[in-house]
């Protein structure tokens, strides 16, 4: 609950100014020896899986090794992005800013990317993180409401920062609406957009037929990107069908470790482009360090394909809910996978996590009735 | 006759729309007479004719040019453009009821703080979530100390006008400053959510504090807590009489992860009366109701009258309308 204290408008920020010219020195050409570039959300997703309870020195030693196995782009923010620390999202352990400072000291070659929500995250968070030398600046909102995203990438450009625009939730979204929210995110600013599987629910044709769109309409002008889960065990593939269909950005998480059923495991990612000869310029032997020797013995739980988080793919459910339905069902003394099923059947979107809270209380009333069936009790 | 003040709604969206509807049936001293906006293919301005104001696309020089210039405008643009606006209104002693996040005038929420300075020439209505939330928080806070105070604020997809949508980081700070300043809250933090489902979604408002933590047991303080957001729930239905408690009040014990503190959660619904958009939208309601209300009295005191204000109760809008805590399971959300 570090930022409590205050408001993110009102602390003083020193910025240094950072031209694009800075950041495309920093940025590796085009014709590199890289085919695509990785992203690792291990400590932005993986915040979902922790319960946003990152140490520092976790932190340090995530980044540490994943800039050592040569990953360009590391997310750290909490998991909702920057400003999630509430009652709605769970409040952050280290107040990110100085988690993100602390990935910004332990690079050599990576550069810190954090994640913003707008309605929860605002400019003034966006100018903290530049200021604590974040350099790539990913706007997320759901997947037919980019105009949200504008101001953002307008104010991220200004400040020299790369942009990525995330259409959470892409699967509820047809192929010709996500081109046409990928073309205002470009208009706005962005420099790539990420067709997101916020739910896992894609399922490789329509995952890849989504990326196709959208290169289409903004290919000429952007790159592409694809963040996957695993809730239906589809992240790997997904992403080597988006990255044939013309995705030049993935994002995974060392031990898979994100919301839901986590995420496209960056070491299996490396792995299996390593294998069909595609480059994304991370030591396979350095990675798998990273995920088995780094990351593993801190993680609680390993995320992993159970009944709710599967619940969660089959239903389109975002799947940062998980958690949250679980506290909700131990709470309300009701299923989990319930929950789930029912946030799905609602339409819920991403940051909708205080409905689950509404959907336990109407599962406990219908249970106290004995329709054990409605709520899923088979 | 009443003696009248005529008005001005500046932004033909649906907030303005909404609240030209609200004027007409709530205030007998404040007449409509002008709709202003920039596009003319706008069907606000298109309805605002249809019921008799005179209406221009030719935006603020046009109503400011006029010899008949109105007494009160209700701002209902962005944020960015009441900001420019706000001084060419006071110039032209023109009063000022905005309903953009700029945040120009001191904060109203009907009823919390009527008891505002009646001689201001410019007030601001916060923002939809915020005269949604902003009464709840102020009901815990009268009587246990509330450290700080979340809100969530969902609204559909289609509610959301490019204003809202220009200007969301304005109602996040705005909504954030309001809690503290008229809710009571030491720190306040807001969210807000566009959910595009189909059929669209009520209006849902999620109030978190943060409590004492013997308020977080079964007690006489949870009892004080539960009397006073009741009691505040009603004074809103005087307005928006589709303004209810989704839920019953949950009370969480005390947690280290919340310093220590405790919470409250407060799940609202406000279903809109539908005077524009269908009863989805509250958002417009609850916010165009507040700055009717406001605008009425206002005028009043300008006139040297009495409020002429029209209640739910007066305009009989109570009867029918769905009880606290009791919802059938498949009016969820309007899903």
């Amino acid at each position: 609950m570090a930022d409590l204290s205050m408001r993110p408008e009102d602390v003083p920020v020193v910025t240094e100014p950072v031209t694009e010219s800075d950041v495309l020195a920093n940025t590796p050409a085009a014709g590199d020896e890289r085919d695509l570039r990785i992203t690792d959300s291990t400590l932005r997703d993986g915040s979902h899986a922790m319960s946003h309870q990152f140490t520092e020195a976790q932190v340090r030693g995530v980044v540490h090794a994943l800039d050592a196995a040569g990953v360009q782009v590391i997310e750290v923010s909490h998991g909702d992005g920057l400003g999630g620390s509430s009652f709605n999202y769970g409040f952050s352990r280290v107040d990110e800013m100085q988690l993100i400072r602390a990935a910004v000291e332990e690079t050599t070659q990576a550069r810190i990317a954090v994640l913003m929500l707008p309605g929860l995250g605002t400019v003034h968070h966006l100018r903290q993180a530049h200021a604590a030398g974040a350099s790539v600046a990913r706007i997320a909102t759901h997947c037919t409401e980019a105009d949200t995203s504008i101001q953002h990438f307008g104010a991220a450009r200004a400040l020299g920062m790369e942009t990525v625009g995330f259409l959470m939730l892409s699967h509820r979204a047809s192929p010709q609406t996500l081109a046409e929210q990928a073309r205002i995110m470009v208009d706005a600013g962005a420099q790539c957009v990420y067709v997101v599987d916020s739910a896992g629910a894609l399922v490789l044709e329509t995952a890849q037929e989504r990326i196709r769109a959208v290169i289409a309409e903004i290919g000429h002008e952007a790159q592409v990107g694809f963040h996957g889960h695993q809730n239906l065990s589809m992240g790997v593939a997904n992403s080597v069908l988006a990255f044939q269909a013309g995705a030049r950005q993935i994002d995974g998480a060392l031990c898979a470790l994100g919301a839901g059923a986590g995420n496209s495991p960056t070491e299996v990612l490396a792995a299996t482009f390593e294998r069909m000869g595609i480059r994304t310029g991370i030591d396979l032997g350095e990675v798998l360090s990273a995920a088995e020797d780094v990351v593993r013995p801190f993680i609680p739980r390993l995320p992993w394909m159970d009944r709710a988080s599967i619940t969660q793919g089959y239903a389109g459910v975002y799947s940062s809910f998980l958690l949250h339905a679980e506290r909700a069902a131990d709470r309300y003394g009701v299923p989990a996978h319930a929950i789930l099923q029912r946030v799905g059947e609602y339409g819920y979107v991403g940051g909708q996590e205080d409905m689950i809270i509404d959907i336990a209380l109407q599962l406990q009333s219908e249970l106290s009735m004995g329709d054990l069936a409605a709520v899923g009790v088979r | 006759m009443t003696e009248r003040l005529t008005a001005a709604i500046v932004g033909p969206g649906n907030i303005g729309t909404d609240l030209m509807f609200k004027l007409l049936r709530r205030s007998e001293i404040l007449q409509p007479r002008y709709m202003i906006g920039v596009d003319p293919a706008s069907d606000g301005l298109r309805r605002a004719r249809s019921v008799g104001l005179e209406a221009s696309h030719e935006g603020v020089d046009w109503l400011l040019a006029q010899d008949e210039r109105p007494d009160i405008v209700f701002e209902c643009t962005s944020a960015k453009a009441h900001a420019a606006n706000a001084p060419r209104y006071a110039e032209a002693g023109i009063l000022a009821v905005d309903l953009t996040p700029a945040a120009v005038g001191p904060y109203v929420c009907p009823p919390v703080n009527l008891d505002f300075n009646l001689d201001a020439v410019n007030v601001n209505m916060i923002t939809c979530g915020g005269q949604a939330t902003t009464p709840m928080v102020r009901a815990v806070a009268d009587v246990v100390p509330v450290p700080y105070a979340e809100i969530v604020a969902s609204i559909s997809s289609k509610s959301a006008g490019p204003g809202t949508r220009a200007n969301i980081d304005e109602f996040t700070e705005t909504t954030s400053q309001a809690l503290e300043v008229v809710g009571g809250a030491d720190r306040g933090k807001a969210i807000i959510i566009l959910n595009p489902v189909e059929p669209p979604l009520m209006m849902r408002n999620s109030v978190f504090c943060a409590i004492p933590p013997e308020a977080g047991e079964p007690g006489d303080l949870q009892d004080k807590i539960l009397e006073s957001v009741h009691a505040m729930v009603e004074r809103v239905r005087e307005y928006v009489p589709g303004y209810h408690l989704r839920a019953e009040v949950q009370f969480d014990h005390a947690r280290d992860l919340w310093q220590g503190m405790a919470r409250v959660f407060v799940p609202i619904e406000v279903k809109g009366r539908g005077d524009y958009l269908p009863d989805y939208a509250g958002n417009l309601d609850i916010i165009t109701a507040a700055a009717a209300r406001v605008g009425d009295i206002m005028a009043a005191h300008r006139l040297g009258i009495r409020s002429s204000w029209k209640s739910s109760s007066d305009l009989g809008e109570l009867t029918g309308a769905p009880a606290p805590a009791s919802a059938p399971v498949d009016e969820t959300a309007g899903v």
